[in-house]
């Protein structure tokens, strides 16, 4: 129940050095609840429930003597000693952890004993923490959280810049609201600052604004590729699923998929797509369901729609 | 009209000073961003009860200068922050949308 499965063959090598590299002492709960040799199980019961653990070491001046599990409360209870004290039930042969041991140990444990927790003691035999179960999830998802973040940021494109040439990708989230809108934003202002005609610029807006809104309420997540280059703008929207039954459909004005809640941030009006469509010169949707769903979106810079010639 | 005539005329309450004091020349009302984004003039203040953050990208996109929040509908700290990075004036109204609409094409006739 407790085993965690992480360490084999097929282990990715960041999964395999971050567990390395992380302690015991750097993943354990320090903030622990103990009792004494003395007190009842009863007692110890009632401190599970108030703080909801399952395990009490029982601890004297540091000094690890045993653990009292839910397991051994519910023993107590069907046997009819929740009187005891501790010392007389608790659990003897306890397996701990070193707090400098690398994290490794402590998954193997889990694996191997399928206990949920284990007392942690540091070099002079003191008990200084637990660790379960939990914190070890806690702590690995914080870690790869940290590195896919970086790692995403390394995957977006820095911008190229050429004479004629531009091009970026962005990366939209599914149901990201906080940031929807943000490439659109910089893409208008990288347009602005070529001098282009408002009309243009407010065509190009149109589409990738409704390209990123789309990626972010309605598919798994993908990304939008800006691309300026010579005469034309062309916008890429492409996502990994869930895709499109009836792309003909989607292109009716007023159908929307979208839920009431989407809609009642004023999106899923049904005009995503027919807007790109109307803004663009070439306009393409390529759809499997399960695969995904690419539209590009292509705007021709006409002779004359540069603002050198207002 | 200037922005300001939103407060100097109607007496909507600005959510944020100091915004840059630009001319309208039209107005839109709708509450479907899509909408908004497709068809509303530029340099227009819009009309709205959408009071999220979402909405000040979309002004941005489409070139509208300052929104109007009818019904008085609360605006989050974020959509207010929003605004004001991207100099968009941001007013609240105790009038419904066709009210707010009536008197600023009034305005806007003048």
């Amino acid at each position: 129940m407790n085993a965690l499965h992480l360490i084999n063959d097929d282990t990715p090598s960041f999964i395999l050095e971050m567990i390395f590299q992380l302690k015991v002492k750097d993943v354990m709960t320090r903030d622990i609840m103990t009792a004494d040799r003395q007190a009842s199980l009863k007692t110890i019961q009632h401190m599970m429930k108030a703080k909801a653990v399952t395990g009490i070491p029982i601890e004297e001046n540091k000094r690890l003597f045993g653990i009292v599990s839910l397991e051994d409360i519910i023993r107590a209870l069907e046997g009819g000693y929740i009187e005891d004290t501790a010392e007389k039930r608790m659990t003897r042969n306890l397996i701990v952890l070193e707090e400098d041991m690398p994290l490794s140990f402590a998954i193997n444990y889990m694996d191997k004993y399928r206990y949920g927790r284990f007392p942690v003691l540091n070099i002079s035999k003191e008990l200084v923490g637990i660790i379960t179960s939990r914190d070890i999830i806690n702590k690995l998802l914080l870690r790869i959280n940290e590195e896919m973040t970086q790692l995403e940021n390394r995957l977006v494109k820095e911008p190229d810049h050429t004479m004629d040439s531009y091009h970026k990708t962005y990366i939209c989230h599914r149901f990201d609201f906080e940031n929807a809108g943000r490439a659109s934003t910089e893409i208008k202002k990288y347009l602005k600052g070529l001098n282009l005609d408002r009309k243009l610029i407010r065509r190009v807006a149109v589409a990738s604004y409704e390209l990123e809104i789309n990626l972010v309420v309605h598919s798994q997540g993908g990304t939008l590729h800006f691309e300026a280059e010579n005469d034309r703008i062309r916008l890429t929207a492409a996502d990994q699923g869930p895709g499109i039954g009836d792309v003909d459909q989607v292109m009716k004005e007023g159908y929307s998929t979208a839920n009431d809640w989407i809609r009642s941030l004023g999106f899923g009006a049904g005009m995503g797509l027919p807007n790109v469509k109307r803004v663009s010169d070439e306009f393409a949707i390529k759809s499997k369901p399960g695969v995904g769903t690419t539209v590009i979106s292509e705007i021709v810079i006409k002779k004359g729609e540069t603002d050198e010639n207002k | 009209m200037k922005i300001s005539d939103l407060e100097k005329e109607l007496g909507y309450a600005p959510l944020w000073e100091g915004y840059e004091d630009r001319d309208i020349l039209d107005g839109y009302t709708s509450d479907l961003l899509s909408d908004v984004m497709g068809n509303a003039p530029d340099d227009s203040v819009l009309i709205t009860i959408q009071a999220h953050k979402n909405t000040v990208a979309v002004a941005t996109l489409a070139g509208i200068n300052a929104i109007v929040l009818a019904n008085n509908r609360p605006a989050p700290e974020e959509m207010i922050e929003a605004a004001q990075e991207e100099g968009i004036a941001v007013f609240r109204a105790d009038e419904n949308q066709f009210t707010a609409s009536w008197k600023i094409h009034n305005i806007l006739t003048k």
